[in-house]
């Protein structure tokens, strides 16, 4: 196991790289002035100019450039915000918002997609079943902005059951809106993934051995059937972070929940260009990050990948 | 020696030969129509009603698409006039008025060439690297497949979304459908290209590419002829669904403001603007999400149908 | 008289598919008594699993009883809840599963899953003595060191040890009756036979009454006393297993027992004499007898005089870099300085288990893997660093046949281009006469002309195998590569697919190398054979020297793993 996660976080470095210079290149190999580019119709003040063309090193060659990006990276300097405050200290403040909200998302989308997904799974074919599929076909088929706007409608304006903007603090009861928003395309997901993976596995050859053994459906559908399906859903999970992380975006911007999505939202809309790329940095490397412990866990739940040589 | 006469003993039971008639042995099938994985694919497609709906769904959009003045009269930028600025329905305005007093309706009309315009050129982005860069690293092997693997896998890292809203910004002066398309394709192709390899790696292996090689078929023949068309069903199913995402992608930078410019219509343009108004004229919002949500709904299931459709091993468990 | 344990009566099972119901088990009736062993013989879709199944409401998919009973020590099991089948499977009625790679839980280790067994029938109760039975269950099972392994994963385990856990589990309840579905056909000959010792013996000890489900007839008699015959979903045949292989009455026991290779490769050997001696008066189904066919093939080979080396191989070797993750790899050499010949117009079978290397080796002759060193020589000229046209010319010399018939041809091709695909890769002929080929192809392999348009997935595993044949002789090859080219077949499929190519190799003057796993194949094939193990030859010779007098303690436990020792059989 120590030496899986060892290659596997060797593994990792060269994507780190190879991302960090891919943002890099996206911005500053452009023909032209890059920091005006950035701006677009805008004309930025020179002193923040000046500022940036320090932070960045543009008088420097381009590669040299990358590395004083890549150092900043490491030390945990990610520059400096439109406003002049520093993007570490906008993260420590937001950032505490943000996990808040995924996870009610995550534990929502969780507990929920999979739970359906295996009723769902299990009497395939029967009413809740199709009432599922159908449900959350509609939902996958929803851009997140349509979902948010339709929640925020309906149950908030509408039905007024939810606050429809987070108030000050973004205490708890005002997230669960957004939140469910933000799941609701992984629930979907889940939810069908979840299913097909149950079906799939139900018809194995060892199922039927356990039926053989003298065990009860009670016993199996968790601990043989719901335990191996749950392999692919996990994996699933590492790519769902990047819906999550656009989806924080819209859904922060929209219900207005102090945390990095929204932020990084306000920094679009205003076309705060070099604010943006930071905190894309960051969301990619958090990406990333995510990746590799989805990648540790799918070694705890499959034996087969922790003891490979 | 076996005596066919010799009486069978008590415990002896023996089917008498007339209830249990000899077949010929491995005879062939005669009836019935030819059939491989395309053809049965068809003949299930044609029986799921999810199909139609879908299919129909799609060649009305790319009809609006192509023909948008079939279907309105009122042009959808002139008579914009503020006095009717977020009005309910009314006559020849079926849909009501946006806030700057334009026609809903035919700005939705309007609207769906770009959505599908952007599904199309991404598609064909996707589809073009996914199979260049998954064929040559699945069937290639060794440095190649590291190469263009390790390639795919950076790519990937990026959720492609926010590599489209940083390509977007740098762009900020010169947005058009073409470049939207490449901003969104550029990054979403890995998926594809995953899919095709391990399909790929999974094919190669069969026996009928070593019958091929020792017949003596050329390597990239092999490729070309008998391991692609046969790792190629999942990679469709993926592409008509990544199509639905493009959709969505569009939609989603015009709306953050990075997608197409306000000039060009587009539904994600207009629901981005729609917002502010949510509390007033819900309608002005939810008639083009609506038409969003349609489409997209209508590429999924698509796929999702199709998928069944391909895979022998869900069709054997419906 | 006592009741019998178990008795099936007019038991009808269908299946729901797209075209209606298909039954599957058509009134089948069965009786065992306490104790004894039974075996179901049948090829694949005869219902032989599908009873078995039935017995413990273990049907695959929609299949569902659809009449007649099942008394198992009084009880009618078709009437009980599925609570108290739950009771009964596991404590009363054992079952071990054919595969053994996918009978286990991957995701779990072993120890889990046996002591899950252990708990759900209530032998022990507490931690402790669940344990201890587990332990118990695995060393009685024949896993010496089941403490260790107990925290080890399946994957972790060979094929062999996955087959004794899952034997270990069925009978952890110590069960009146156990169902063994074709428990070890997944696994090398030699480890077979060992496996099924050890079962015997358990059974035997305990008491225990076993339905033994298998396709091989040798198998059936020489394990269990009683048989049941079945075919499309009904029992021909039923009664003691000596007086069924003596004296099969129904036709199609007569036609298994005349085609089953064990069988026939036992009787030759019963008689003591070379093949070309054998007075061999067939059964009425003549061109299935193996032995007939043998004979006659022994006979023709003995009439032509010696006619030079089609195939020499000589001191070959072939080393593999086994990459270990991380970088690293070790060599592994699969094939080890190997010499063998091949005469032209014989058949020369290459044996040896799972691992030896006799794939490997057919794979360098036909020059998909290069040989590390050594020299192949055919029809006087060295492959060895053959490159382009001269590859091309060898390649229409030489064309192999593969065991998967599933696999060999590809799926979106039709018939008629697969087999005219080396005509056009060659440019032989134009279209008229490619066309022209393809239907002389279709009848020497004896189609009819009606599959050109087909595609693979129409046709069985035996028409299949057909075509990969009309494929490889598109090209008029002088010699054919058969790797395990029958070894997927039915019996009663692989006995024609053997006479096909008797025949063909007779007419065409072809050179076979015929490598395989079974040597009760080889018997009736085969002129000489070479032996594999780990990658070296370790005995070759004639074939009937090998059978008659086999050198090597390998060979001898080969030889002796093929079913049917000790049943009297006549010729």
């Amino acid at each position: 196991m120590a030496r899986y996660i060892l290659f596997r976080l060797l593994q990792a470095i060269p994507v780190l790289l190879g991302t960090t210079f891919l943002i890099y290149f996206m911005v500053f190999a452009m023909p032209g002035d890059p920091l005006l580019a950035l701006f677009g119709d805008k004309t930025p003040n020179p002193a923040l100019l000046e500022q940036l063309r320090e932070q960045y090193h543009l008088n420097e060659p381009f590669f040299v450039q990358y590395l004083y990006y890549l150092g900043g990276i490491f030390r945990f300097d990610f520059g400096v915000s439109y406003s002049g405050q520093p993007v570490t200290e906008i993260l420590a403040q937001t950032f505490p918002v943000t996990i808040r909200l995924a996870i009610l998302a995550l534990l929502f989308e969780m507990i929920a997609g999979i739970l359906i997904g295996l009723v769902s799974g299990i009497r395939k074919g029967g009413i809740f079943d199709a009432s599922a599929l159908v449900v959350s076909l509609i939902l996958i088929s929803l851009p997140i902005f349509v979902t948010a706007f339709l929640g925020q409608y309906f149950l908030g304006i509408a039905l007024g059951w939810f606050r429809p903007t987070v108030g000050a603090g973004a205490p708890i009861q005002d997230l669960i809106l957004p939140a469910l928003v933000l799941a609701s395309i992984s629930f979907a997901q889940i939810v069908r993934l979840t299913r097909s993976s149950v079906i799939e596995t139900k018809n194995l050859d060892f199922v039927r051995t356990a039926y053989s053994k003298g065990l009860s459906s009670k016993r199996i559908v968790p601990v043989h059937i719901l335990r191996n399906s749950l392999i692919p859903v996990v994996t699933y999970l590492g790519t769902d972070f990047g819906v999550l992380l656009v989806g924080a975006t819209v859904t922060e911007g929209i219900f207005n929940v102090p945390g990095v999505g929204r932020t990084l939202y306000q920094a679009i809309l205003k076309g705060e260009g070099p604010t943006v790329v930071s905190f894309v940095t960051v969301m990619v490397l958090i990406y990333l990050v995510v990746n590799l412990l989805v990648d540790l866990l799918y070694a705890v739940l499959d034996p087969r990948i922790r003891y490979a040589k | 020696m076996p005596n066919s006469t010799q009486k069978p003993s008590p415990g002896h039971f023996v089917a008498p030969l007339e209830e249990t008639p000899l077949v010929a042995i491995d005879s062939v099938k005669t009836d019935g129509k030819p059939s491989n994985l395309w053809i049965d694919a068809w003949r299930d497609l044609r029986g799921r009603p999810m199909f139609w709906i879908s299919s129909v769904i799609i060649l009305l959009v790319v009809v609006v698409a192509l023909f948008p003045g079939l279907f309105t009269q009122t042009a959808p930028n002139d008579n914009c006039e503020l006095s009717n600025s977020n009005a309910g329905p009314s006559e020849g305005h079926i849909l009501g008025f946006t806030r700057q007093g334009c026609d809903v309706f035919a700005r939705i009309i309007y609207g769906t060439s770009t959505s599908l315009s952007v599904g199309i050129i991404v598609t064909v982005l996707v589809f073009t690297l996914g199979i260049l860069f998954g064929a040559f690293a699945g069937f290639y092997g060794g440095w190649i497949d590291a190469v263009l693997s390790r390639a795919g896998d950076i790519f990937f890292s990026i959720p492609y979304i926010l590599a489209a809203v940083v390509i977007m910004s740098v762009f900020s002066s010169n947005r058009n459908v073409w470049v939207i398309s490449l901003a969104i394709g550029i990054f979403a192709w890995p998926a594809t290209a995953r899919v095709l390899r391990s399909e790929i790696l999974r094919v190669k292996n069969a026996d009928y590419v070593t019958a091929a090689t020792a017949i003596g078929v050329k390597r990239f023949n092999i490729l070309w002829k008998h391991v692609l068309p046969n790792s190629i069903a999942p990679v469709i199913v993926i592409t008509t669904i990544s199509l639905a995402s493009a959709i969505v992608a569009e939609a989603t930078l015009s709306f953050l403001g990075v997608g197409l410019p306000s000039s060009v219509m587009s539904w994600g343009n207009d629901i981005g603007q729609a917002q502010t108004t949510l509390r007033q004229a819900p309608q002005v919002l939810i008639y083009p999400s609506l038409a969003l949500s349609l489409t997209v709904l209508a590429f999924i299931m698509l796929g999702e149908t199709v998928r069944d459709a391909l895979d022998p091993k869900a069709r054997a468990l419906r | 008289m006592t009741e019998p344990l178990l008795q099936i009566k007019n038991l009808d099972v269908s299946f729901r598919t797209q075209d209606g119901e298909v039954k599957a088990v058509r009134s089948a009736n069965l009786t065992l008594n306490a104790g004894q062993t039974l075996a179901i013989v049948g090829e694949s879709g005869s219902g032989k699993s599908t009873t078995a199944s039935a017995i413990i409401n273990l049907l695959p998919g929609s299949g569902k009883i659809t009449g007649g009973e099942i008394f198992f020590d009084g009880v009618d099991l078709t009437k009980v809840s599925e609570k108290k089948m739950e009771d009964i499977r596991g404590s009363q009625i054992g079952f071990v599963p054919q595969d053994p790679m996918s009978n286990l839980n991957p995701v779990w280790n072993i120890g889990f899953q046996v002591e899950e067994a252990v708990r759900a029938n209530g032998i022990a109760k507490g931690r402790k003595d669940v344990k201890k039975r587990a332990i118990e269950v695995l060393k009685e099972a024949g896993l010496s060191d089941a403490e260790r392994r107990l925290k080890q994963y399946p994957h972790q385990f060979s094929g062999g040890m996955r087959q004794r856990v899952l034997i270990g589990m069925g009978l952890a309840a110590n069960p009146k009756l156990l169902i063994a579905d074709e428990p070890t056909s997944a696994l090398d000959v030699t480890v077979q036979r060992v496996i099924l010792d050890h079962l015997e013996t358990l059974t035997r000890d305990s008491n225990t009454a076993v339905i033994f489900i298998t396709h091989d007839l040798g198998l059936a008699a020489e394990r269990a006393e009683q048989l049941v015959v079945m075919y499309k979903g009904q029992v021909v045949e039923s009664g003691p297993s000596v007086e069924i292989l003596q004296n099969p009455l129904h036709p199609y026991t007569q036609r298994l027992v005349a085609a089953a290779p064990s069988l026939a490769s036992r009787r030759i050997q019963a008689t003591g004499a070379d093949l070309v001696d054998i007075e061999h008066r067939p059964e009425a189904d003549s061109n299935l007898d193996l032995i007939a066919q043998a004979a006659s093939r022994a006979e023709a080979q003995k009439a032509e005089g010696h006619r030079g080396n089609a195939i020499v191989v000589d001191d070959v070797t072939k080393v593999f870099k086994i990459r270990q993750g991380s970088g690293r790899s070790i060599d592994f050499t699969a094939v080890d300085k190997v010499s063998f010949t091949v005469e032209r117009g014989t058949t020369t079978a290459l044996v040896g288990e799972s691992g030896s290397g006799k794939s490997t080796v057919a794979k360098m002759l036909l020059k998909l893997e290069e040989a590390t060193s050594g020299n192949i020589v055919i029809d006087g000229d060295t492959i060895n660093g053959l490159k382009g046209r001269e590859l091309l010319a060898l390649r229409r010399r030489m064309q192999p046949v593969f065991q998967d018939p599933y696999g060999s041809l590809n799926p979106l091709q039709s018939i008629g281009n697969i087999i005219s695909e080396p005509l056009r890769v060659h440019k032989v002929g134009d279209r008229k006469t490619q066309r022209a080929r393809v239907k002389e192809l279709l009848d020497q392999v004896s189609l009819p002309q009606m599959v050109v348009s087909r595609y693979p997935n129409e046709l069985s595993g035996g028409q299949r195998q057909r075509i990969a044949i009309a494929r490889a002789l598109a090209l008029k090859p002088d010699i054919v590569i058969l790797d395990e080219a029958v070894s997927a077949l039915d019996v009663l499929v692989q006995a024609q697919i053997l006479q096909l190519l008797a025949e063909l190799q007779e007419e065409l003057k072809l050179t076979y190398l015929f490598i395989t796993h079974d040597l009760a194949v080889v018997r009736v094939i085969a002129d000489n054979v070479a032996v594999m193990q780990s990658g070296k030859i370790v005995e070759a010779a004639t074939t009937d020297e090998v059978f008659e007098n086999p050198q090597q303690e390998y060979t001898k436990a080969l030889l002796e793993a093929i079913p049917g020792a000790g049943i009297q059989l006549g010729i």
